[in-house]
């Protein structure tokens, strides 16, 4: 009979996880995260957004189509740039586009 | 009387830079300065506690003496006044100064190399500098961890708190002269406010164990949530001065720890509650 009602209580009141027990998980994924790219210098903003400038001479690309990231491959770091162009249109005359 | 400034055979002992650092703001580092300079104070040791919010001075009020500020850490800095004209001696414990910072909205006021001349000359009077730092990872928490030979990690149990406090530690690992020096890191560890043992029993709140195994960094101490912490602020008062409150005397513990004494951990279990303490409601 008690046991009874304690499933029908936990039918009216579903039991949650421990939020602390979710805080503790989260926080270990995104600081892993943090730490490995920690070590990431500076200029890797700088880098992105000069990219955009001289590729935006060329095409018209988006903000987000231009992703810098440094990571590692085995020993060796990389340098890992990824553009986006398939949704991009070429500009009209490629010789206007370049500043004088 | 003997002044700030007077001679001391300081050759026994090297004074101590200590930054008190969180991250995120309003975690309790303010309170954490005034009562860890306090307790230092109280335990002999000659300890003054600078202001390094610039442009948001707050210690002078947290340790009640608002309307003794006339000159500033950038006063002296900029060398419109000296250190003795600067520092403010504690009313209520003769071994406890106060350095106050200015109003300024200029925030790189703050001058490296000014800071380093202040503090060396600091180092000549006291045995404890105990750095409040601002909040953020600007200008002025990089230069208030900069030349710190320990600090304290103030974190709440909660996550934004804790993952502020990871970055920190790794800005004090990466970024400060120890570690530009490559001289011994920057002795770090972890301080727990606002600790609510009965959550964590109940599972909503991290336990001091999780944010240990976090942040992986030393323990210095658990202060509870505890109403003698705004009672303090109110009336200026560094909470361990208040030595019959919960978090008075977990303060006490940790600068114990901080001197090298073996304290067990109090506070971390949650308070049995007597009749007589559930019928009048008292924490």
């Amino acid at each position: 009979m008690r046991l009874h009602g304690m499933r029908f209580f936990n039918f009216v009141f579903p039991p949650r996880p421990k939020s602390a027990a979710i805080a503790k998980e989260r926080l270990k994924i995104v600081l892993a995260h943090e730490r490995a790219g920690n070590h990431a210098p500076d200029f890797l903003p700088r880098l992105q957004k000069e990219l955009i400038d001289v590729v935006g001479r060329y095409v018209d690309i988006r903000d987000d189509m231009i992703r810098v990231s440094l990571g590692k491959s085995g020993e060796t770091s990389l340098l890992e740039i990824n553009i986006e162009i398939e949704a991009a249109k070429a500009k009209a005359k490629l010789g206007s586009a370049v500043p004088a | 009387m003997t002044k700030p400034g007077a001679a001391r055979g300081r050759e026994d002992l090297l004074a101590k830079v200590v930054a008190i650092t969180s991250g995120k703001g309003g975690v309790g580092k303010t309170t954490t300065a005034a009562a860890f300079a306090a307790g230092l104070a109280l335990r002999g040791h000659k300890t003054v506690v600078i202001d390094f919010d610039v442009g948001l001075r707050n210690l002078d009020l947290v340790m009640g003496c608002e309307r003794r500020v006339v000159f500033d850490f950038i006063n002296v800095i900029n060398g419109d006044a000296n250190l003795n004209q600067a520092l403010i001696k504690d009313k209520r414990n003769d071994n406890l100064y106060i350095f106050p910072t200015s109003q300024t909205r200029d925030k790189d006021a703050l001058k490296r190399d000014g800071v380093e001349r202040v503090l060396e000359e600091l180092k000549q009077q006291f045995d404890f500098i105990i750095c409040d730092s601002p909040a953020g990872i600007e200008h002025g928490a990089v230069t208030a961890l900069y030349f710190a030979d320990s600090a304290i990690i103030v974190t709440n149990p909660e996550v934004s708190s804790v993952r502020d406090s990871d970055r920190i530690i790794g800005i004090l690992s990466s970024r400060s002269r120890r570690a530009e020096r490559n001289e011994p890191p920057v002795e770090t560890s972890l301080l727990l406010t606002r600790y609510d043992p009965a959550r964590v029993t109940k599972g909503e709140m991290l336990a001091v164990e999780d944010v240990q195994e976090i942040l992986s960094v030393k323990l210095l101490g658990v202060i509870p949530e505890s109403e003698s912490v705004l009672r303090a602020s109110n009336t200026g008062t560094p909470v361990a001065f208040d030595e019959d409150s919960p978090a008075g005397r977990a303060y006490l513990d940790a600068v114990a720890r901080f001197l090298g004494e073996q304290r067990e951990m109090r506070f971390v279990q949650p308070e049995r509650r007597g009749f007589f303490r559930v019928l009048f409601g008292r924490a």
